[in-house]
């Protein structure tokens, strides 16, 4: 029976893991249940938000605050890529079937991640802590760094803050309209092409961001891409597509089933990640809080 | 031929149709009225199983299809034409209507036969009542929209059905094209002694060519009986003052 | 003009790909004989995806499904290539009606997923069981058919062993096209069509839409594990990777390059495919971002495929002659 620390460190490491996962998976969630597209392309931006905030890293120096300005940059770079990619490229697809939509996205998968290989080579690069969040602390007799302890704080407060704009101002209620009803939106007037860009932007801002913020903690290769992507894939489905708290929710219980499962079946591990995602799309497939009728 | 018994079905909170009694004759042409959101659209997607009612049930040609998904219903004898026009827009006019009689007459598992002139008589005849034979090679989607709804009307047909849904026939239509539909849809229904029931909004083709009206307000039948009663019923009166003609 | 209608341009391909070993090169019966047998691949995936309307990210799976099961048969239970190819379209089917009874309950993004996560399961079955499949290494070895009943057949006769395995193959590939031709020519194939255009319109024509989509699916598959059983044999072993997801959008890819809205439009797509690979990847390492770009520029500007492109071309030529 192992000890309380290490299960305690274990649960840590989930939550960290979580709440990476949670900000790529909002804007994947967001961008689905706006636009209706599934956005393959989001792991990529994921990535490309990793190797921008590491180039950033390299030309702002070593002022202890490169860091954090690296991290902005790189999400707002991305979040400008994104707004390109909508407005000029996928905007010419939603008339047609979601299969077009659907095999864009993978297309820019292929171009971008030879981009990422081009630009920056296939070594592993990385980037190291901000001095501020160096080190690490003890609690419970866990050794736990305090820079996951930040990941694990700022999460909520971005779910929080992402909430608050959702519910409390007209853009958020334009956004969870448009969710509802596009049709309905567009007859009403408003700007339907310009939400939809600024859902984009938005997402792949917070995909950027996420990507910038993981350099310290892992390594950035080619793949990581990819490998996020059905991460993300499987937290919003879990959560259910198109559900802002299921995805905080799924990225809570992926993270602890990511902790503990590879503890337990090391084996199964990436058979039991899909056959995850299989179960909860046989038996529930809009997830925990998704709405039952968009299947 | 239709006996539908207090059908209920909720939307969340909201009540679509809150027990409705309904009773069509066979060989009967009767319409069903009522303003906007009065639940006509849902009622018709409960009695062919597009939706599952709460409660209630309903009855066709005396057999219980209440919940029966709407292949099934469609097997026991009811057809319908939809709201807004539903064909198969890139196959041709006879390939529209040749794949209603290949799933009416249960052909749909041989697969090894050439489809291509299969049931050609059949189709065709049923293209000349509707007066669509010579567009028969035409890509449907490119036909005019009276035009589709007469294909509509001839995929509904070739299923060969006792009781048939229409749904807003003459909607969008200008006058002559909703005539000449009024005109058509009577004469099939009684050449093959057809039972119609439909839902309107032009009260011109309601009033023409109905013999029973019932009318729906917020999910329940206020009054129910032959135009001339409907047309002096004081509910109705009451309910459409204020709507449209 | 309606003289090149009446040439049986298929029966004209088969007898051309027939000739292919006689030009000495073992490199074009390679690489035709891998395009023969993708081609297969994507029109079977073309029956879901053209005809049914029915997007599958895991179309790889049955590939690999039948490519062990061929593979396993005929080297370790030393089963002949008679039963062992079509053990890979019964195995496959099998696999294509458990998979697909979960699948066609969802609509299209939660379909394409649920494919998807169903095909990665399969990869992941193939990758760890050791015992069985070999595991990640896969099992390399496995042996041509017997072929010695070729060596007395007039000019045949004197080719070598992949050449002989070729015009099997281009046999086989071609009567399964055959079957297939006629299955969407059939009353079933029309029925099909109806739930692409219009599945609410198709139940109301008694349709039931599921069944007809899992009858679909579990034939697409059937043909998948056909080919993936040649191509056990092709590659000389069964590895994981011919289930893996890239293999999956590689034919989906390849499906739509050569035009979703004719018959043999993936197999054109297929072989195109194939010949760019094999030409892109021996100059650069950037494959992939060139088969992205390529694909954007389809989605935009041509999304009826090649085919589509050729057969818009001449129309267009014979409207402005006439």
């Amino acid at each position: 029976m192992p000890d309380a620390s290490f299960l305690f460190a274990q649960v840590l490491s989930g939550l960290t893991a979580a709440m990476f996962l949670f900000l790529i998976a909002a804007g994947l969630s967001l961008i689905f249940g706006v636009l209706g597209v599934l956005n393959f392309a989001h792991g990529s931006f994921y990535m490309l938000g990793a190797y921008l905030a590491f180039q950033f890293v390299q030309w702002f120096g070593h002022d202890p605050a490169s860091f954090w300005w690296a991290v902005v940059a790189a999400a707002a770079g991305i979040a400008v890529l994104g707004g390109f990619v909508e407005r000029f490229l996928l905007r010419h697809l939603y008339g047609k079937d979601a299969l077009y939509q659907l095999l864009f996205t993978y297309a820019l998968v292929l171009v971008l991640s030879d981009a990422a290989k081009l630009l920056w080579g296939t070594q592993q690069l990385s980037v190291s802590r901000p001095a501020a969040l160096a080190g690490s602390f003890s609690l419970f007799g866990a050794v736990f760094p305090y820079y996951s302890l930040f990941i694990v704080l700022l999460g909520p407060a971005i779910a929080l803050a992402f909430w608050l704009v959702l519910t409390r101002t007209q853009a958020g209620r334009l956004i969870r309209a448009g969710a509802l009803d596009r049709e309905m939106l567009g007859a009403l007037g408003v700007n339907v092409s310009g939400l939809y860009t600024g859902v984009f932007v938005l997402g792949s801002f917070l995909a950027g961001l996420s990507g910038a913020l993981t350099t310290p903690v892992r390594a950035i290769v080619p793949g990581m891409d990819v490998e996020i992507i059905v991460e993300a894939f499987i937290v919003v489905v879990i959560g259910g597509l198109g559900s802002f708290w299921g995805t905080f929710l799924g990225a809570l219980i992926y993270g602890q089933v990511l902790s503990f499962g590879i503890l337990m079946f090391p084996r199964f591990s990436i058979f039991s990640v899909f056959a995850l995602m299989a179960v909860v799309l046989i038996l529930r497939p809009w997830g925990l809080l998704g709405r039952p009728t968009a299947t | 031929m239709l006996e539908v018994r207090e059908l209920r079905r909720a939307f969340g909170g909201f009540q679509a149709v809150a027990g409705v009694t309904l009773r069509v004759s066979r060989g009967q042409v009767a319409a069903i009225i009522g303003p906007n959101g009065a639940g006509k659209t849902t009622f018709f997607n409960l009695i062919t199983g597009h939706l599952r009612p709460d409660a209630g049930v309903v009855f066709l040609d005396g057999r219980d299809i209440t919940g029966l998904p709407p292949h099934e219903v469609c097997r026991r004898g009811m057809g319908r034409s939809f709201q807004r026009t539903n064909i198969f827009p890139n196959l041709t006019v006879f390939q529209n209507v040749q794949a209603a009689l290949i799933s009416h007459r249960r052909r749909g598992l041989d697969l090894f036969s050439r489809v291509d002139g299969l049931y050609r008589d059949e189709t065709e005849a049923l293209l000349v009542s509707l007066g669509l034979v010579d567009r028969a090679g035409e890509t449907s989607r490119f036909l005019s929209h009276g035009a589709q709804k007469q294909l509509e009307l001839g995929i509904a047909l070739a299923s060969q059905p006792r009781l048939l849904l229409l749904d807003e026939p003459t909607a969008g239509m200008s006058a002559s094209e909703t005539r000449e539909t009024i005109m058509l849809i009577s004469r099939i229904a009684r050449d093959r002694a057809l039972t119609l029931l439909f839902t309107e909004h032009d009260m011109e083709v309601v009033f023409s060519i109905a013999e029973k009206i019932t009318v729906l307000h917020q999910g329940r039948v206020i009054a129910d009986g032959t135009p001339h009663e409907v047309r002096n019923d004081a509910d109705v009166r009451r309910v459409y003052l204020g709507e449209r003609r | 003009m309606s003289v090149l209608r009446r040439i049986p341009w298929a029966l004209v391909v088969v007898a051309a790909a027939l000739l292919v070993p006689l030009a000495g090169s073992r490199f074009y019966t390679f690489v035709a004989t891998e395009g023969a047998i993708l081609a297969l691949f994507a029109v079977s995936l073309n029956l879901l995806l053209g005809y049914t309307g029915l997007v599958s990210f895991g179309h790889a799976a049955y590939f690999g499904i039948g490519a062990y099961t061929t593979g396993l048969l005929m080297k370790q239970a030393g089963v002949p290539f008679v039963l062992a190819f079509p053990a890979a379209g019964v195995l496959a089917a099998v696999g294509a009606l458990v998979f697909g009874f979960f699948c066609v309950r969802l609509t299209t993004i939660y379909f394409a997923m649920l494919t998807l996560a169903f095909a990665q399961i399969v990869w992941a079955i193939c990758f760890k069981w050791n015992a069985v499949t070999g595991g990640e290494q896969g099992t390399p070895d496995i042996p041509y058919p017997d072929l010695g009943w070729m060596a007395r057949l007039p000019i045949a006769g004197d080719l070598g062993t992949s050449d002989h395995f070729y015009l099997l193959t281009v046999v086989l590939v071609a009567g399964c096209l055959w079957v297939l031709r006629r299955i969407v020519g059939s009353p079933f194939g029309r029925i099909l069509t109806t739930i692409r255009e219009n599945p609410e319109r198709a139940e109301f024509i008694g349709v039931n839409v599921r069944r007809w989509q899992l009858l679909a699916f579990v034939i697409a598959g059937a043909f998948a594990g056909l080919a993936g059983g040649l191509f056990g044999i092709f590659s000389s072993g069964v590895f994981p990777d011919f289930a893996y997801w890239p293999k999956s959008s590689e034919v989906l890819i390849m499906t739509i390059l050569g035009g979703i809205g004719y018959f043999y439009g993936p197999a054109v797509g297929a072989v195109v495919l194939l010949v760019l690979n094999q030409q892109v990847t021996s100059h650069t390492e950037y494959w992939p971002l060139i088969l992205g770009t390529i694909l954007i520029v389809l989605l935009f500007a041509f999304p009826g495929g090649i085919v589509g492109a050729l057969d818009a071309a001449v129309r267009r030529a014979r409207f402005r002659r006439a």
